[in-house]
């Protein structure tokens, strides 16, 4: 019994510490300085969504950061999720046009969006992306605050971290401009937000660093759309799975209380 | 009719209904009553011993959510990612059936390498239980494999990596190698054609592990099971009957094991979800950590901690193949470990050195890692092809229990 119980916790202590280091793989790249931590609502195994802090990062999304990102694996419809009904959506959709297959002469033509359409992408293709942006395609943001090494702190970093560059920095192509928190502190891409950027519907001042928190938490929110559901129905399944153990448990005490 | 009445058996004459009508033209009722009821199971099995009824759960939970994944994929190497990212956002609950589906793959092999460490340690591979430890041992390949192709279904930056290294790793076979490659791959590098023959070898695998299971489980009810003490039951104090107390111990077994699995699904994704997979596979751009899934590492420690990369190949698919001479190796008669101090000692270092090679894979080799490599490439070899057959000379006068029952009385 002895030797079989190490031999699980070798196990068990062998799977958990390769796992462990998985968050090794994301110091990568250029060098860059460290993000402050934010605290965020959605952190931690219990986190959730400030729905209406994802709305205005929606705001912040659809009015600044979609003239060049795209999010090719939203649909409209997905948005619902973030507090909205299927008429809001709808009317979301509406304003957005994507190609609608051929006229009678033949010729291409566009439609208005419907809620099962994917976001429209700003760019034709991966190289009209590249040649509008000084040669650097701006990454899909669908999955971005999962895939950016760094997670939500480094973008929030960056979005606010644009600033005099020091006497020695020179640009390494066109259009570089400096940030300490990007990779080599250099990113191809302008400073997006400035205060009064967007227009915010429920009155919150649309400052730099509220634009950078709302549109943080709405990529966060894109990158793991059903993280409250997963956390909801995780209580339920793991209380039923617990009270079940304890009646198994007490089954099988009893069944096995013969046997000497 | 009334031929075939007057042989009707005599004893089964006064059960009737639906359940001995069907029992009299296909013994399935009583079948399952003499293999899983009244099938009598020595009484001592430890915790270890539920981890094939997990095994076998897990599996059928596997194939059935990996069926509603396979209805919304697009096997091209244009639409895998999309169709996955659809699952995850789109498709009802597709989010939930999907994490099962990839949580269930590493909690299968965490479970198939137990159990597999289970049987060595136990010494359940020794007469007359060979054909139990060598279907157990296709069904460890089979499984690879299936996960192995599994993974790249996705089409991910390390579905994509992974393929590339694996068919460069088939490339240095001498000879065959490139042919091999581009048998599997259809092409130089993986693409539209490489994906669509995973695919269908990822269903195909899948669903004939269920068949060698099949087998394997038939090979266990002719033997019957082993037991800590590696003793035969002696009579029927030693045993007991299948039903209910295995069933109620592996009911056990099995709730707490899906309250871990529910943990991971829940509330720890990224434990088994690699951030980088969740970027579209693209050709041109090799990620800077090439690594693959935790349960390959160990493997992977042995392929490149040998120096040469066809040794290296030899090395790691060895390392597999020599657990199949393993009931020939060993000569000695005692089967658990329990009763054998040598042994037992070697059985420890050999999954201290499992664990180190996962680490040793985890860091490409690289510095120490590779001294710490070669230290426990040679260990694991060394310790089925020498020290195994050697450790029976060191086992002299061990007094076995009687009985389970008995040795259960001495406080064994
Ligand atoms: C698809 C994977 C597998 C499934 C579903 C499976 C299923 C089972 C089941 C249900 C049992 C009886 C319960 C138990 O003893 O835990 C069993 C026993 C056994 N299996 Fe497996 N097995 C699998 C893979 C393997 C592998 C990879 C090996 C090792 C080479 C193996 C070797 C054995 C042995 C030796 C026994 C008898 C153990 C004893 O009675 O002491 N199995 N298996």
């Amino acid at each position: 019994m002895r030797g079989g119980m190490r031999l699980r916790l070798g196990f068990l202590l062998g799977l958990l510490a390769s796992l462990a280091d998985i968050s090794h793989a994301m110091a990568q790249a250029g060098p860059h300085d460290r993000p402050p931590h934010q605290v965020w609502s959605f952190e931690g195994p219990l986190g959730r969504f400030d729905l209406s802090a994802v709305q205005r990062g929606y705001a912040v999304y659809a009015q600044v950061c979609s003239a060049c990102h795209g999010m090719k694996s939203m649909t409209y419809g997905d948005l619902a999720a973030m507090g909205l009904t299927m008429e809001q959506v709808s009317r979301i959709a509406a304003t957005q046009q994507v190609p609608g297959g051929v006229d009678a002469q033949g010729d291409p033509v566009t439609r208005a969006a419907t809620p099962a359409d994917h976001f429209r992408d700003p760019f034709a293709n991966p190289e009209a992306a590249a040649a509008a942006n000084n040669g650097v395609a701006p990454p899909d943001q669908s999955r971005l605050a999962l895939v950016y090494p760094g997670g939500p702190d480094r973008i929030y970093a960056v979005l606010t971290g644009y600033r005099e560059p020091p006497a020695a920095y020179r640009p390494s192509h066109a259009g570089a401009v400096y940030n300490p928190y990007a990779s080599g502190r250099e990113i191809a891409m302008p400073p997006p937000l400035r205060d009064g950027q967007v227009v915010y519907t429920d009155g919150t001042p649309a400052t730099t660093a509220q634009e950078a928190r709302d549109v943080t938490t709405f990529l966060a929110w894109v990158a793991q759309p059903h993280l409250e559901a997963r956390h909801r129905l995780g209580m339920q399944v793991v209380l039923y799975l617990l009270f079940l153990a304890v009646l198994v448990f007490l089954l099988k005490r009893r069944v096995w209380s013969d046997v000497h | 009719m009334t031929d075939a009445g007057s042989r009707d058996m005599p004893d089964e004459q006064e059960k009737t209904g639906v359940v001995a009508w069907l029992d009299a033209r296909l013994p399935v009722v009583s079948a399952f009553r003499r293999e899983y009821v009244d099938y009598r199971t020595p009484r001592n099995l430890n915790g270890l011993w539920n981890f094939g009824a997990i095994l076998t759960v897990v599996l059928l939970v596997m194939l059935a959510t990996g069926i509603f994944l396979a209805i919304n994929y697009t096997p091209t190497a244009a639409g895998a990612f999309a169709s996955v990212e659809a699952i995850e956002r789109q498709v009802p609950s597709g989010w939930l059936l999907r994490s099962i589906h990839v949580t269930g793959a590493s909690m299968f092999l965490a479970a198939l390498y137990i159990h597999l460490f289970r049987g060595l340690y136990y010494g359940s591979y020794k007469a007359p239980r060979e054909m139990l430890w060598l279907t157990g041992l296709v069904l460890l390949a089979m499984v690879m494999f299936t996960a192995f192709a599994g993974y790249v279904l996705p089409w991910g930056q390390m579905s994509y990596w992974g393929a590339d290294v694996a068919g460069k790793a088939v490339d240095a076979i001498p000879g065959v190698g490139p042919w091999l490659e581009h048998f599997l791959q259809g092409a130089d590098a993986p693409g539209d054609v490489s994906l669509h023959r995973f695919f269908i070898l990822h269903m195909v695998l899948a669903f004939a592990v269920l068949g060698v299971v099949g087998v394997h489980v038939a090979a266990l009810h002719v033997t019957g099971s082993n037991n800590p003490l590696g003793i035969e039951p002696a009579g029927p104090r030693d045993t007991v009957p299948f039903h209910p107390y295995y069933t109620s111990k592996d009911a056990l077994g099995l709730v707490l094991f899906a309250l871990l699995f529910a943990a991971v699904v829940f509330f720890l994704p990224n434990v088994v979800f690699e951030a980088e997979n969740f970027r579209p596979a693209n050709p041109l751009h090799t990620p800077a950590d090439i690594e693959p899934e935790w349960y390959f590492l160990p493997f992977y420690g042995i392929l490149q901690s040998v120096p040469s990369k066809f040794g290296g190949l030899l090395a790691s698919v060895g390392a597999i193949l020599v657990l199949f001479l393993v009931p020939w190796l060993d000569r000695s008669p005692i089967r658990s470990a329990r009763f054998r101090p040598f042994y037992r000692v070697c059985m420890g270092l050999l999954v201290v050195c499992f664990i180190l090679l996962g680490f040793v894979g985890r860091h490409h080799a690289q510095g120490g890692w590779m001294i710490a490599g070669r230290v426990a490439v040679v260990y694991y070899f060394a310790h089925f092809l020498v020290l195994l057959p050697l450790s029976a000379r060191t086992e002299r006068g061990i007094v076995l229990p009687d009985g389970i029952a008995d040795a259960g009385r001495r406080g064994a």
